[in-house]
């Protein structure tokens, strides 16, 4: 036996992220009053909360370092994949107001296509084409939604 | 007859032809999207939520039902005809209906699932409203402390049925309910946890949260997993299931309708638990259990009338006590909130025709399944054959704009993009997302009926206990939990929630 070790990666890591929220909902509750049990102020519900999940984040952390822990190893991470997408999010929210819905979109199909093993610039344009003249008749002409379809500049 | 009156209500408004329309739409859009693998009712109805805005009431819940009980439809032609599973309800169809397929059996198989369906979509919709009254009456003799203690119950039990550890799942629920208090408090005025940040006063909107954990982040989960579809169609001839077959599905078809009613109602149940559960009790009861796995049709018939049944009875929790079961119909909270409307027992006496309405929807919504899906299967195994790489930038695009519009701003759109990343973190770890986004839409009731149960007591938390009501459901909680602490439970659990 070699004290603490940790067998079961995945449920350690999930137990620190549960304390890490708890550490960070405490911390900033702290900063609210409390009150009492029978008048509670803006910071009584969050502290107790917290304590209840630091409580759950320990059991979970420590469970997985007892000796009786399942083996686990944390799986592979796919950060381009991850990269790509959020980016092309991101990049339409940036991209919506300067560029207009037709850019902002083209800009999202062609970013995310890249996520993709298949991505081929020919097959990603055609699908974009498709997409954008689609959400103009859905969305613009037939839903009517507030969208700038063009580039700012032009309006 | 009251019940007969309140559906005559109900038929009424089900039928106008604007409702018509948009039930069909959302059967349409839910069989669509439960054909497609990767593609899930949550995220769809995601999507489709800040659309509704523009719609009336009735129309905007008519359709988001229509495309959870529609989905369940899709997923089982999928799930028989090639092997896969459009919907997690559907995983347990494929064992027997893709075998019943190979066999030369589809036809049968399709049949089946839609008939079982349509069934168990009747029934469901009958006990729906049944339960309705009683349910809604009891509703308003609870105080806050009943709803804290039943809320609290449902919590419990959503995490007692959801996938992986227990623990784990409390954990979520905890954590959603943490976010949940993000912004303005309503007793206090004051902010909290928004760091003045004017988009977070309102709270963190649930959607973009759902959109970033189940539509972007999923995403990028099965662009990882990267596996070519192999298509193994076939034609598909002769629908009609044969004489013996009735006498074999039939049975099966009442079981799972009645085990898929009950299931449904549970907090945290619903379709996926409610076609596990039928599988495993057709395996129990049959009398030729090797047959199971080898295309028995009871495989068929049982689940896919329960995964069905359930999926409309989980609507009953949420129409009389406000209390969603699952996260669909955590999202179904967020459409009646867009149109004011607080899920409760106030629904029906308030809006008696889109209570009516809805619950009459479905009935003409399972009709229009049956006719959409049997002479549409071809069509619908069709759309397959579209390969992922285009699929998926279509979803980013629907749930960007979806994202987008729910306030016309773009801070929605970051948000979503900081939920895909906390949602792919979730995914590694493998913690259950499903209670995260349950706690989200309880926590603020949660504290609220906490806070004045306190006030009423002046403080003394025993009173949760003193009162029978309270106690009793806060008594169930306690039970369930201790069943799962059960060793042996804990083995049976784990073999029926795997996937």
């Amino acid at each position: 036996m070699k004290g603490l070790a940790i067998r079961n990666q995945r449920a350690f890591a999930a137990g620190v992220l549960f304390l890490a929220f708890a550490v960070f909902f405490f911390v900033t509750a702290l900063n609210y009053p409390a009150g009492t049990a029978a008048r509670m102020g803006p910071g009584y519900f969050p502290r107790l909360l917290a304590i209840v999940l630091a409580v759950i984040g320990l059991v979970v952390t420590l469970g997985a370092m007892t000796s009786t822990a399942e083996r686990q190893v944390l799986r592979r991470w796919d950060f381009k994949g991850l990269a790509w997408i959020t980016g092309s999010v991101v990049l339409f929210g940036a991209l919506l107001f300067p560029l207009g819905l037709v850019g902002a979109l083209f800009v999202l199909i062609m970013v995310s296509s890249r996520a993709s093993h298949e991505f081929t610039w020919s097959g990603a344009l055609a699908n974009a084409a498709v997409l954008i003249a689609l959400c103009l008749a859905v969305f613009v002409y037939g839903l009517g939604l507030q969208l700038p379809v063009w580039p700012s500049l032009l309006n | 007859m009251d019940l007969f009156h309140n559906l005559a209500i109900g038929f009424a408004t089900a039928v106008q032809p604007a409702n018509l329309l948009y039930a069909f739409f959302g059967c349409l859009l839910g069989t669509l999207i439960g054909v497609l693998p990767g593609l899930g009712p949550l995220a769809t109805i995601a999507m489709l939520l800040p659309i509704t805005y523009a719609l009336p009431p009735d129309a905007a819940l008519i359709m988001l039902a229509g495309i959870y009980y529609g989905a369940q439809y899709g997923g089982s032609t999928t799930a028989i005809v090639v092997n896969l599973p459009g919907e997690s309800s559907s995983v347990v169809t494929t064992i027997d209906g893709y075998q019943m397929a190979k066999q030369g059996r589809a036809g049968v198989a399709l049949a089946t699932a839609a008939i079982g369906s349509f069934f168990a979509g009747c029934v469901a919709t009958l006990a729906l409203a049944a339960l309705a009254g009683p349910l809604t009456a009891t509703a308003l003799l609870f105080g806050p402390k009943e709803f804290f203690a039943l809320m609290i119950l449902g919590l419990i039990l959503a995490s007692v049925l959801s996938s992986g550890p227990f623990i784990e799942g409390i954990g979520m629920v905890v954590l959603g309910m943490l976010l949940s208090l993000v912004g303005t408090d309503l007793n206090s005025g004051s902010q909290r946890f928004a760091f003045g940040v004017p988009q977070l006063f309102d709270g963190l909107d649930f959607v973009p949260l759902a959109m970033g954990i189940f539509g972007f982040a999923e995403i990028v989960r099965n662009l990882e997993q990267d596996d070519k579809l192999s298509l193994v169609t076939q034609k598909i001839t002769n629908l009609f299931p044969t004489r013996d077959d009735f006498r074999r599905m039939v049975p099966a078809m009442l079981r799972g309708t009645a085990l898929g009613t009950l299931l449904g109602v549970l907090p945290g149940g619903g379709a996926v638990l409610s076609s596990f559960a039928s599988y495993t009790l057709e395996k129990k009861l049959s009398r030729h259990p090797e047959q199971f796995g080898k295309g028995a049709i009871e495989g068929v018939a049982g689940p896919e009338s329960a995964n069905n049944a359930g999926a409309q009875t989980s609507f009953i929790p949420l129409l009389t006590l406000g209390v969603p079961s699952n996260v669909v119909m955590a999202l179904m909270v967020g459409a009646m909130n867009i149109h004011n409307i607080h899920p409760g027992p106030e629904v029906m006496t308030k809006n008696p025709t889109l209570f009516w309405g809805l619950i009459a929807s479905m009935w003409v919504g399972n009709l229009m399944l049956l006719i959409l899906n049997l002479p549409l299967v071809g069509l619908w195994v069709k759309l397959l054959t579209i390969p992922y790489r285009y699929l998926f930038p279509a979803i980013m695009v629907f749930c960007s704009i979806g994202v987008y519009s729910i306030n016309s701003g773009t801070f929605e759109v970051y948000e979503a993009a900081i939920f895909c990343v906390f949602g792919y973190v979730l995914i590694k770890l493998q913690l259950p997302a499903a209670p995260l986004l349950l706690g989200l839409v309880l926590g603020p009731a949660i504290e609220e009926n906490f806070r004045r149960a306190m006030v009423l007591s002046r403080g003394d938390a025993t009173v949760l206990l003193t009162s029978p009501l309270s106690a009793g459901l806060l008594a169930a909680a306690a039970i369930a939990i201790l069943l799962i602490m059960l060793p042996t439970i804990r083995a049976r659990r784990e073999e029926a929630l795997q996937e």
